[in-house]
């Protein structure tokens, strides 16, 4: 199977399309940890639905716009007002809220004739992308270019092109204001720009593209595209400009992977497409992972890299004050299993490798001794470690034997308190400064 | 013009049953399906509403619903692995294990989400929600397409299918809500430790990251328990609405687990019976109705922490506050003035009351002996008089406090002490005047 425009080109606009609008928006939500709001809002615009369509008779796409924003505008005011009156957590008014209106809607389904005229809430859930699919078609791409297909267009790719169109405008409008009430809203209170009414905004606009998105794409498509591309992205910059630029890349590349997962991935194995929307939240939920996973700035990986680099250092740091505090006993070597037994349980050998190959150490038999260097790098830590217990005796008020665990912390940051001292609050002499630390190994 | 659509709606109404029909089904005599279904509902509420407390507490209450949308590829992946083993697919216990394994991997998977990414709360169970029912539609519909015969039966989970709930799958439902309230109460001590101080928990030894997990596998466990009756979209209500419920009622930890037991409990109980009664009407959007409605009058009427009792409270002191004002204002003009109608005038001006608050605090004051008198000429007592002194020189104590001991500047303090003299306990002045004289500061006497 391969792409058709007569199959695929509207439901796949009409995904990206719902991706973007949402994906735009999810980054306030995220970051203002209201991520679950687009959850509720999409569950209750189930009554809003079936009144809609009771009262108008028909399911012109119209009267159900009309009723699912209503919905999901009372969602929010129900919310607000549930947290703010019964003094209830947020997490837990909102699944009050949406819980009892969705059992509200199902109930209303069940109870009306609704069930002969396809309306269902299976279709809130899955979304009908299938329905979209465009039967005279033109087969070549030159006659999608035609004026005419302007009149072939879905009225759901319309209302959501118009949706993402105002979604752009708000954002770009106040993008200031919702940066700064994402961040600080009792700042952004104090400077004028009302943080509560930037909230109001905020969910209004939630409701009105959850409820463009989900006759396209459903509700869990919704869902996840109110949080993943934003979440996403929040784990690759500090940066909200970029963040939303790439939550906007990551919604497009879910709703095309999905898309193509969906319909011509199972095609080649001979099996009949699954659920595109499904598929497209598995691919952001993929996508995710492997940011979490590989992000350079706040990835798992990098993290752990990162980790093994400090640890790696403080155990260079500690073999060599280790080395300097048996040479100030006298003792010029020191044996391997004994530099282990102080160091345990961290495996001394790799530190014995890498410093010896930067010449810090050297080895005489089974023995390992601090070259001059080395000496001078050793001294550098002792330095810093003596200074730190003066300082938190002297400075810090805190009582000589229990200074040197901090300071044992202290002394990798590759900082010196200020202060001088020639001798430490137990009176070991403390080394002095050589030329500049940069002799430290590591920096 | 709404009308005409509801009318139509109104002419579906179901057959109503009769007196008799409703009374055997509520004292369980109507089949041994339906009662097994009825008490199994039952105790599913009660055990969702006691473990839902927790859930709430430690403010996870959205994670339950995370948790039970992750439910929806096992079963499927179940149901998918079984036809391929060769079984029907059709069995209950393989569905539900399938199901609590993914929900388990959704509580891994936000346990990690939590611990390794800088996301809060919100966004990992939004994410661990719809990437996890995401999953479970595309198998879904894998199923769908590929084994339609199977199709069908999958997708009451979604909903719950009570009318479709076997006497082994209730007694299943029951059995395993009687062990998870067993094992709340056995835990009882460490789960309300953690749920209201987890540091002193830490410290005391208990180790909270267990119990957490605990509560999330309990999570579970109803999860999958309460799938056949309310469906896997609304077992978060049952686990989320009598515990927020019963928080109205009480402020102690056991009667709130009581409560949120008794009112999850009934929900079960009402909503089954009803489903019995009446066709088509699925149990589990009535068994949430039910218990929605409960959190209404809750949150309306409870004497503890309800709107109205609560807004009550508020007028009653606003006015104890004002009527203070009053007679605090007669007691401190030169000739202690005890015309009532000039005192109140002047303090109406002075703090900008709204006109309709003045006959309020004339009749408050009248009721509680404070004035005599009818028509024109209402006197302040001499009682009237006393309280004024007496809130006076609180007001004169706590400006000397917060003078001399809180080093707050003599021209900062007017305001604060406005809003707390009226709520000083006779022990709270003792203390006060006790604590001014060690200090040498000079305690202000009741001015003759």
């Amino acid at each position: 199977m391969s792409f058709s425009y007569a199959q695929d080109l509207f439901p796949l606009t009409a995904a990206v399309l719902a991706a973007l609008v949402c994906g735009i928006l999810g980054n306030f939500l995220v970051l203002r940890r209201l991520s679950l709001m687009g959850d509720a809002i999409s569950h209750s615009v189930l009554p809003g639905l079936v009144v809609a369509f009771l009262i108008a008779g028909s399911r012109s796409t119209g009267a159900m716009l009309v009723g699912a924003t209503l919905a999901g505008i009372a969602t929010v005011a129900l919310v607000e007002l549930v947290k703010r009156l019964g003094r209830v957590e947020p997490g837990a008014a909102m699944g009050v809220v949406f819980s009892i209106l969705f059992a509200t809607g199902v109930l209303l389904i069940e109870r009306a004739s609704v069930r002969q005229v396809d309306l269902d809430a299976d279709c809130v859930l899955h979304g009908q992308l299938e329905t979209l699919a465009w039967y005279d078609a033109p087969a070549t791409l030159a006659g999608v270019l035609d004026m005419q297909t302007l009149a072939a267009v879905p009225v759901q790719i319309t209302t959501l092109a118009a949706t993402l169109m105002l979604v752009v405008i708000c954002t770009v409008v106040l993008f200031k204001e919702l940066r700064l009430a994402a961040f600080d809203g009792a700042l952004s209170t104090s400077l004028g720009f009302h943080a509560g009414a930037l909230h109001v905004v905020l969910m209004v606009l939630v409701a009105i593209a959850t409820v463009a998105s989900f006759e396209a794409v459903g509700s869990i498509l919704v869902i996840a595209m109110l949080i993943c591309p934003a979440a996403t992205a929040r784990l690759l910059t500090d940066r909200l400009g970029t963040q939303i630029a790439v939550s906007v890349g990551v919604a497009i590349a879910s709703a095309v992977g999905g898309y193509v997962g969906a319909t011509l991935v199972p095609g080649v194995f001979g099996l009949d497409s699954v659920n595109a929307a499904g598929s497209m939240t598995v691919v952001a939920g993929g996508l995710l992972l492997a940011a979490a996973v590989l992000s350079p700035s706040h990835g798992v990986l990098a993290a752990g890299l990162r980790r093994r680099q400090v640890a790696k250092r403080v155990l260079v740091d500690d073999m060599l004050a280790a080395l300097y505090r048996q040479r100030e006993r006298g003792e010029q070597g020191v044996p391997i299993a004994r530099l282990q037994s102080i160091l345990a349980p961290r495996p001394v050998n790799p530190a014995i490798a890498s410093t010896a190959r930067e010449g810090l150490v050297e080895r005489a038999g089974d023995d390992i001794a601090l070259t001059a260097t080395g000496e001078q790098a050793a001294a550098a830590v002792i330095r810093s470690h003596r200074l730190w217990e003066t300082y938190l005796v002297e400075e810090a008020g805190l009582a000589s034997d229990h200074v040197h665990t901090t300071a044992a912390q202290l002394e990798h940051v590759g900082i010196n308190p200020p202060i001088d001292a020639a001798r430490d609050p137990h009176g070991k002499p403390v080394p002095r400064a050589a030329a500049e630390d940069s002799t430290r190994p590591g920096r | 013009m709404i009308d005409a659509p509801l009318a139509s709606l109104g002419q579906v109404v179901d057959q109503w049953p009769t007196v008799a029909e409703v009374i055997a089904v509520l004292t369980l005599r109507s089949g041994f399906n339906t009662t097994v279904v009825t008490i199994g509902t039952t105790l599913f509420g009660l055990a969702a509403g006691v473990i839902g407390v927790f859930a709430l507490l430690r403010k996870r209450a959205m994670v339950t619903d995370a948790l039970s949308h992750a439910t929806l590829p096992g079963i499927g992946l179940a149901f998918v692995i079984a036809v391929a083993l060769g079984e029907t697919g059709k069995s209950l216990p393989i569905l539900l294990l399938g199901a609590a394994v993914t929900a388990a991997v959704g509580a891994a998977c936000l346990q990690a989400i939590l611990r390794y990414t800088r996301l809060h709360e919100d966004a990992a169970s939004g994410i661990v929600l719809s990437v996890g029912f995401g999953a479970g539609i595309v198998v879904l519909s894998y199923v769908q397409a590929n084994m339609p015969a199977g199709a069908a039966g999958l997708k009451g989970f979604i909903y719950g299918q009570t009318a479709a709930m076997g006497a082994r799958d209730a007694v299943f439902m029951g059995v395993t809500a009687v062990i998870s309230i067993l094992i709340v109460v056995a835990m009882l001590k460490e789960l309300s430790l953690v749920s209201f101080n987890d540091a002193f928990a830490r410290v005391g030894g208990i180790r909270v990251g267990l119990v957490d997990f605990g509560v999330m596998v309990l999570v579970v466990v109803v999860t999958v328990a309460g799938l056949q009756a309310v469906g896997l979209l609304l077992v978060v209500a049952m686990l989320i609405i009598p515990p927020v419920a019963a928080r109205f009622w009480t402020e102690r930890l056991w009667l709130m687990v009581v409560l949120a037991g008794v009112i999850g409990g009934m929900s079960g109980y009402l909503g089954a019976s009803v489903s019995a009664l009446l066709p088509r009407k699925p149990a589990g959007a009535v068994i949430v109705l039910l218990a929605g409605a409960i959190f209404a009058l809750s949150l309306l009427f409870a004497p503890a922490r309800g709107v109205i009792a609560a807004a009550v409270r508020r007028v009653r002191l606003r006015i104890q506050i004002a009527a203070d004002h009053a007679l605090e204002s007669a007691f401190e003009s030169r000739d202690a003035e005890s015309d009532l109608a000039v005192v109140l005038q002047r303090v109406a001006a002075q703090r900008g009351w709204p006109r309709w608050l003045t006959p309020i605090i004339r009749s408050a004051l009248r009721r509680r002996g404070f004035a005599h008198g009818s028509g024109a000429a209402i006197l302040i007592t001499g009682a009237g008089l006393e309280r004024g002194a007496e809130v006076c020189r609180n007001h004169a104590l706590w400006t000397q406090y917060l003078v001399g001991y809180a080093d707050v500047a003599t021209n900062h303090v007017d305001w604060s002490v406005d809003q707390v003299e009226h709520v000083l306990s006779g022990q709270l002045i003792a203390e006060l005047e006790g604590e001014l004289i060690a200090k040498g500061i000079a305690v202000p006497r009741v001015p003759a």
